[in-house]
C-alpha cells in the first residue's frame, strides 16, 4: 500500500466505521464492537508504521472551502515529531480502551451508539493531531466536542448525565469562541491559516505586540475549555457521568490533552509573543494545578478524584508550555500521563463494575485481596502519578518543575505544593479503596474483572512504569537535559513522602468515614455554585427581561401602533363582509395594482 | 417551453389539480418530486464556465411599459431554486392528514413554492416583486385557516407586517427604476446591475434604505422581527418550513441581487447601522430565544437570530462574506425546514411542545431523537454541515474588513456576532436535553410512537443535503463564487 495513503486511512477509517455502525448496524451489538475494535487497531497499526518512517512526507491536500485566488481552507496532514508521537499515543490507548469497553459495556442497551460515538471521537481526535492548519484543527476541535457530548450523555435517561453533557458542550463553546477569534486575528495579521504560513509571517505580528498578545491569549481560550483549565474547568468532573472507558480515553488521556497539543503546535508563535502572554498562561496553569489538587483531596467519588487529578496534571502541562524553551517538555508529560491516567481510570472502571456501579470510595475497602491485579495496577499508577523515582511520571513532572524553578520562584513552590497534594489524594484513594475492611455488601463480594478488561490494564502498566526512562523517551522526544538544582529534587521528594505519610496517618487504618472535612474543598471552592447562579440568575434574568421587552415594548408598542392604523382598514373590509381570504388577496392585489398604476401612468 | 417556466408551472398546475379535487397528497408529491428533479437537472446542465444568466426566456408582456416576463438563472438563482424544490418536496411529504380543505392546503403549499421559484428566477423587477407577493397570500391562508393558537390574530399581524414591508420595498423598487436616466429606464435586473456598475445611476441613500428596510422587514431584521416567531409557531409545520426555509430568503436574495451591485457605496456608508441592527438579531434576539419555553417559538426566534449572521456577510461586502451569506441561505433553509418538520412531529406524537411537559423522548422515539440531534447540530453550526461552512466564511469575510493592530468596528462587531455561536449552542442543547434526554416528561408515555416513515425520509433528505454540502461546499460554491467574483478587491 502506498505510504502516502496511510495518514488518510488513519484519519477517515474511524469516520467510515462510525457511519457503518450508525446506519447499517444500529442493533447489532457484537458486530458494532468488533468493527470498532478492528478500526482502532487498524489506525494503531498504521500510526506505528508512520511513526517508524520518519522520512514520510505527505503533501496532498483535500480542498474544502476554496475561493480561487482569495481564500482557501484545505484539509491536509502534517507529519512531524509532534504529530507522530501523538498519533501513536492516541491510537494505542484508543485500541486498548475500545477492547476494554467490550467488557465494561456488556449488557448495555446502546452498544452500537456507544461504539459509533467512540469512532467519531477517534476520527475527530486524529483530525486535531494531523491538522496542518488552524481552521481544520478548529473543525475537529468542535467534533471532539460533540463526540464528548454524545458519550457523556450515553446514559441520557439520567438527568445528571444529560446536564453534564450539555454543560461540557456549552463550556467548551465558550472556550471555542475565544479560540476562533484568536484564529481570525492571527489570520488577519499574517494572511494565513496554515501553521507553517503563520510561523513564516511572524514578523507581521511582532509589529503589533498588543494585538499578538490578545490573539495568543484568545487562542489559549481554546485550551481553557478543552483542557479544563480554570476558570473553565467545571465541566470535566461532571463529565464523569459518562461510561468509565470514555472518561479514561477522552477525559483523561487524549481529548483533554488536545489543548496542550495545540499550544505545542503553535509554540513558535507563543515564543514570539511578548513575555506577558506566557506569564498569563503560566499563572493559569499553576493556579489550576494547585486548586484542582485541593479539590481532589476532598472528593468521595472515585472518578471525580481522578478527574480533579487530571485537571491538576493538565495544569502542569500548561505550566510546562509557558516555562520551558520547547513544547516537548509539556508533551513529554502529556505522553507519560496519558498511559498511567488512562490505566487508573480503567482500574476505577473495574472496581466500579465489580461493585455493581458503586462509585463512592466510602462504600469500598479491602479490595486488595479481592482484586489483586487491579490493585497492582492502581499501585503502579499511583506511584507514577505521584512522581516516584523509577516510574514514568517522575521524569516528566520533574522536568516541568525544574523549568518552573528557573522561570519563577512562586510558581516553582506552587507546583511543588501540587505534587504534595497529588501524592496525598492518590494514596488516600488507594488506602481507602484497597486497604481496611469492606464498607459495603458489594465490596465484600467483589471479584476480579474478566480478561478483556484486565489485559488492557496490564498492557498499560508497562508504559506507566517505563515510558519516562531516558532510553525509551529518546525515541519519542528530543529532550533537553537542563541542570537540575538540588532544591527541585529535594522538594519533590519531600512532597512525595509528605503526601504518603499524611495519607497513611489519616486513612491507612481504614476509617469508616472521612476524618477530615473541609467544605471549601469538598464544594470545589464554590466555583460551580457561582456558575450555577450566573446561568440561572444573570443569563436567565437577562433572557426573561429581553423576552418581556420584546413582547411588550417592541411588539406591543411599535407593532400595535402600526396595527392600529391598519385596523381601520380591516374594519372597513369587515363591514364590506369580505372574508379573510378575500381580504388577504385584496391587500396584495392592491399593492400590485399600485405598481401597475405607477408604471402605466408614470 | 423554457425549463424555468416549467419549474413555475409544474407546481401551479399541480395546485390546480389539487383544488379541482384530485387526490391531493399523491399528486402534490409527484409534482414536487418532478420539480426537484428538474431543479437538479438545471443545476447540472448550467454551464459554470460561461457563467452569467442562462436558460433565459424573454416575453414582452407590456412592451410599451417595459414589463417583460423574463426568466433566467445564474449560480445564485439555481442554488436557491434547488433549496426551494428540495424544501417543497420535504414539506409536501411531511404534511399530515389534513382534516379540512385538504386540496386547498396542498395547493397553498405549491403556490408558495411556485412564487418563490418565480421570484428567484425572474430577471424582470416587476415579476421579481409580483412572484413574492403571490407566495405571501397562501402563507397567510395557511396560518389563518390551518394554524394553531390565535391563528386569526396572528395571520392578521403577519399580513399587516409583511404588507408594510412589501410596500416599503415597492417604494424602493420604484425609486430604483426612476434613478436611471429616462431614456435608459428598465425593469431588467441585468441592465440595472450594468447601469449601477457603469455609474450611470446613483439612486442615493434613500432608495438604499427603502430597499434595506423593505427587504429587512421580510427577513425579520431587528427590530422588525416580532412577526416571525409567532407566525412560525402558529403555522402548520409544512407552511413554517416553506416560509422560514425558502420564502424568507427572498429578502436576502433581493439584497444580494439589487443592493450589492448598485449600492456598494451606500452599504459602506450605512455599515455601522446594519452592524448594530444585526447585533440586535444575534445578541438581543439570542437572549430572547433563551427565554422561550416552547419549542416552536424557540425555533422561530432562532431563525430570526440566524438572519443576523447572514446580514454580517452582507455588510462585509466581499467575496468571502457574500459567498458565505448565500451559502447560508441554502444551509439555513434546509436546517430550519428540518427542525420545523421534526417539531411538528413531536407535537403530533406528544400533543405538546412545552419543554416542561417533555423529556426522555429519545428513549421511546429513538429515530426522532437521532434526527432531531442531527438537525440541532446543523443549526448550531457543527462542522460537517454546510451551516458551519457558511458561518465560517461569513466570519472570515467580516473580519477581513478589519485592520491589523486595532479593534475597529468590524472586528468588534464580528467578535460580538461570534458570541452568537455560544448562545445558539446554549438554547439548542437545552431544548434537546429538555425534550429528548432526562426523565420522561408528563406528555411522554411509554407507548408514545416514534416518527412516521414519511417525515423520517423527508428529514433525512434535508439532512443529507446539509451533510453533502457541508463536506463538499465546493458543490455549491462553484456556482456561487463567480456571481460574487466581480466584487473581489
Amino acid at each position: 500500500m502506498n505510504p502516502q495513503l496511510w495518514p488518510w486511512i488513519i484519519l477517515f477509517a474511524p469516520l467510515v466505521a462510525a457511519g457503518v455502525i450508525l446506519f447499517l448496524l444500529p442493533r447489532n451489538n457484537t458486530a458494532a464492537g468488533w468493527l470498532g475494535v478492528l478500526t482502532a487497531a487498524l489506525t494503531c497499526f498504521l500510526s506505528w508504521k508512520v511513526f517508524l518512517n520518519p522520512s514520510l512526507v505527505v503533501t496532498a491536500q483535500i480542498p474544502w472551502i476554496e475561493i480561487p485566488g482569495i481564500f482557501s481552507i484545505p484539509i491536509g496532514v502534517i507529519l512531524d515529531d509532534l504529530s507522530r508521537v501523538m498519533l501513536v499515543v492516541v491510537t494505542t490507548i484508543a485500541t486498548l480502551v475500545f477492547i476494554y469497553s467490550a467488557g465494561y459495556m456488556r449488557g448495555d442497551e446502546g452498544i452500537p451508539r456507544y461504539y459509533a460515538s467512540l469512532c467519531l471521537f477517534l476520527f475527530s481526535m486524529l483530525g486535531i493531531v494531523l491538522a496542518d492548519n488552524f481552521v481544520m484543527m478548529f473543525i475537529f476541535w468542535e467534533l471532539v466536542g460533540v463526540s464528548s457530548y454524545l458519550l457523556i450523555g450515553h446514559y441520557f435517561r439520567k438527568d445528571s448525565a444529560a446536564d453534564a453533557a450539555k454543560q461540557a458542550f456549552t463550556v467548551n463553546r465558550v472556550g471555542d469562541f475565544g479560540f476562533m477569534l484568536g484564529i481570525l486575528m492571527l489570520w488577519l495579521a499574517t494572511g494565513s491559516i496554515m501553521f507553517a504560513g503563520i510561523e513564516q509571517n511572524l514578523s507581521a505580528l511582532t509589529l503589533h505586540p498588543g494585538y499578538l498578545t490578545a490573539a495568543c491569549l484568545l487562542v489559549f481560550c481554546g485550551t481553557l475549555g478543552k483542557s479544563a483549565q480554570m476558570p473553565l474547568h467545571v465541566w470535566l468532573p461532571n463529565s464523569m457521568e459518562g461510561p468509565t472507558p470514555v472518561s479514561s480515553l477522552l477525559h483523561a488521556a487524549t481529548m483533554v490533552a488536545a489543548g496542550v497539543y495545540m499550544l505545542a503546535r503553535i509554540f513558535p508563535v507563543l515564543l514570539a509573543a511578548p513575555e506577558i502572554t506566557r506569564e498569563v498562561i503560566m499563572w493559569i496553569g499553576a493556579i489550576t494545578c494547585f486548586a484542582a489538587g485541593l479539590m481532589a483531596t476532598q472528593q468521595d467519588d472515585i472518578k471525580r478524584i481522578l478527574a480533579y487529578s487530571t485537571i491538576s496534571q493538565l495544569g502542569y502541562m500548561v505550566v510546562g508550555i509557558a516555562v520551558a524553551p520547547a513544547g516537548e517538555i509539556a508533551m513529554f508529560h502529556l505522553f507519560t500521563h496519558a498511559f498511567f491516567k488512562c490505566m487508573l481510570f480503567l482500574c476505577a472502571g473495574s472496581v466500579i463494575i465489580a461493585l455493581h456501579h458503586e462509585q463512592d470510595i466510602w462504600k469500598m475497602g479491602g479490595l486488595l485481596g479481592r482484586m489483586p491485579l487491579t490493585a497492582l495496577c492502581v499501585v503502579v499508577g499511583t506511584l507514577a502519578l505521584a512522581g516516584t523515582p523509577g516510574f514514568s511520571g517522575y521524569y516528566s513532572k520533574d522536568l516541568i518543575v525544574a523549568y518552573a524553578h528557573g522561570a519563577n520562584n512562586a510558581v516553582f513552590w506552587i507546583t511543588a505544593g501540587a505534587a504534595l497534594l497529588t501524592s496525598f489524594y492518590m494514596f488516600r484513594l488507594f488506602f481507602v479503596v484497597f486497604l481496611g475492611r469492606p464498607r459495603s455488601e458489594h465490596a465484600e463480594h467483589a471479584k476480579q474483572s474478566p480478561a478483556v478488561m484486565t489485559i488492557p490494564l496490564l498492557l498499560l502498566a508497562i508504559p506507566s512504569v517505563a515510558a519516562g526512562y531516558p532510553v525509551v523517551a529518546k525515541h519519542f522526544f528530543d529532550l533537553p537535559h537542563p541542570e537540575m538544582p538540588h532544591v527541585v529534587h529535594y522538594a519533590l521528594l519531600a512532597a512525595l513522602i509528605g503526601g504518603v505519610v499524611l495519607a497513611a496517618a489519616l486513612y491507612a487504618r481504614g476509617p469508616l468515614k472521612d476524618p477530615v472535612r473541609i467544605p471549601l474543598f469538598a464544594n470545589r471552592l464554590y466555583i460551580d455554585n457561582f456558575y450555577g447562579w450566573l446561568v440561572s440568575r444573570v443569563q436567565g434574568g437577562l433572557a426573561v427581561i429581553g423576552s418581556w421587552f420584546d413582547r411588550w415594548i417592541i411588539d406591543g408598542l411599535v407593532v400595535t401602533g402600526a396595527a392600529r392604523t391598519v385596523w381601520a382598514t380591516g374594519y372597513v373590509l369587515r363591514l364590506l363582509q369580505l372574508g379573510n381570504l378575500q381580504a388577504y388577496a385584496f391587500f396584495f392585489g392592491a399593492g400590485m395594482l399600485a405598481l401597475l398604476y405607477f408604471l402605466i401612468f408614470r | 417551453m423554457s425549463p424555468l417556466l416549467s419549474l413555475i408551472l409544474i407546481p401551479l398546475v399541480t395546485a390546480a389539480f389539487c383544488m379541482a379535487g384530485a387526490a391531493p397528497r399523491r399528486i402534490s408529491l409527484f409534482g414536487a418530486g418532478a420539480n426537484l428533479l428538474l431543479g437538479l437537472y438545471l443545476l447540472v446542465s448550467y454551464n459554470i464556465g460561461i457563467g452569467g444568466f442562462q436558460f433565459v426566456s424573454e416575453n414582452a408582456l407590456f412592451p410599451s411599459y417595459g414589463i417583460h416576463f423574463s426568466l433566467g438563472a445564474d449560480g445564485l438563482s439555481l442554488v436557491l431554486i434547488l433549496l426551494a424544490t428540495l424544501v417543497t418536496f420535504a414539506a409536501v411529504w411531511v404534511t399530515p392528514k389534513i382534516e379540512k380543505f385538504a386540496g386547498m392546503f396542498y395547493a397553498c403549499l405549491l403556490f408558495i413554492s411556485a412564487g418563490a421559484i418565480g421570484a428567484f428566477s425572474s430577471i424582470d423587477l416587476f415579476f421579481f416583486y409580483a412572484f413574492h407577493e403571490l407566495a405571501l397570500i397562501p402563507t397567510f391562508l395557511l396560518i389563518g385557516i390551518w394554524g394553531s393558537g390565535e391563528r386569526q390574530r396572528i395571520a392578521w399581524k403577519v399580513t399587516i407586517y409583511l404588507a408594510f414591508g412589501s410596500f416599503i420595498l415597492l417604494l424602493g423598487l420604484i425609486g430604483l427604476w426612476q434613478a436611471a436616466p429616462p431614456e435608459l429606464r428598465t425593469l431588467d435586473i441585468r441592465l440595472l446591475q450594468q447601469l449601477g456598475y457603469a455609474g450611470m445611476m446613483q439612486p442615493g441613500p434613500v432608495v438604499y434604505l427603502l430597499l434595506l428596510f423593505g427587504f429587512g422587514i421580510l427577513i425579520a431584521l431587528f427590530p422588525f422581527h416580532t412577526w416571525a416567531p409567532e407566525a412560525y409557531a402558529s403555522a402548520p409545520a409544512p407552511a413554517a418550513m416553506l416560509h422560514a426555509g425558502v420564502l424568507k430568503k427572498f429578502g436576502l436574495y433581493g439584497l444580494l441581487r439589487l443592493a450589492v451591485p448598485i449600492f456598494p457605496a451606500e452599504i459602506q456608508q450605512f455599515a455601522h447601522l446594519v452592524l448594530i441592527l444585526l447585533l440586535g438579531n444575534i445578541l438581543y434576539v439570542g437572549f430572547v430565544t433563551l427565554a422561550q419555553k416552547r419549542l416552536d417559538l424557540m425555533l422561530g426566534y432562532s431563525s430570526v437570530m440566524h438572519m443576523g449572521h447572514a446580514f454580517l456577510g452582507f455588510v462585509a461586502l466581499n467575496q468571502l462574506g457574500l459567498g458565505g451569506m448565500s451559502l447560508m441561505l441554502f444551509a439555513h433553509g434546509l436546517t430550519i425546514a428540518a427542525l420545523f418538520a421534526l417539531s411538528g412531529e413531536i407535537a403530533r406524537r406528544t400533543g405538546t411542545l412545552e419543554f416542561s411537559q417533555l423529556g426522555g423522548l429519545a428513549g421511546v422515539a429513538p429515530k426522532l431523537g437521532l434526527l432531531f440531534g442531527f438537525a440541532a447540530m446543523a443549526s448550531i453550526g457543527l462542522p460537517g454541515f454546510s451551516t458551519f461552512a457558511s458561518e465560517i466564511m461569513i466570519f472570515f469575510g467580516a473580519f477581513a474588513r478589519g485592520t491589523v493592530g486595532s479593534f475597529d468596528w468590524f472586528q468588534t462587531c464580528t467578535a460580538l456576532a461570534l458570541w452568537g455561536v455560544v448562545i445558539s449552542a446554549v438554547y439548542m442543547l437545552r431544548a434537546y436535553r429538555n425534550i429528548f434526554w432526562g426523565a420522561q416528561g408528563s406528555a411522554v408515555k411509554d407507548d408514545t410512537q416514534d416518527m412516521s416513515s414519511g417525515v423520517r425520509w423527508a428529514v433525512i433528505i434535508l439532512i443529507a443535503g446539509l451533510l453533502v454540502t457541508g463536506f463538499r461546499p465546493a458543490l455549491l460554491l462553484n456556482y456561487l463564487n463567480p456571481v460574487f467574483a466581480y466584487l473581489a478587491p
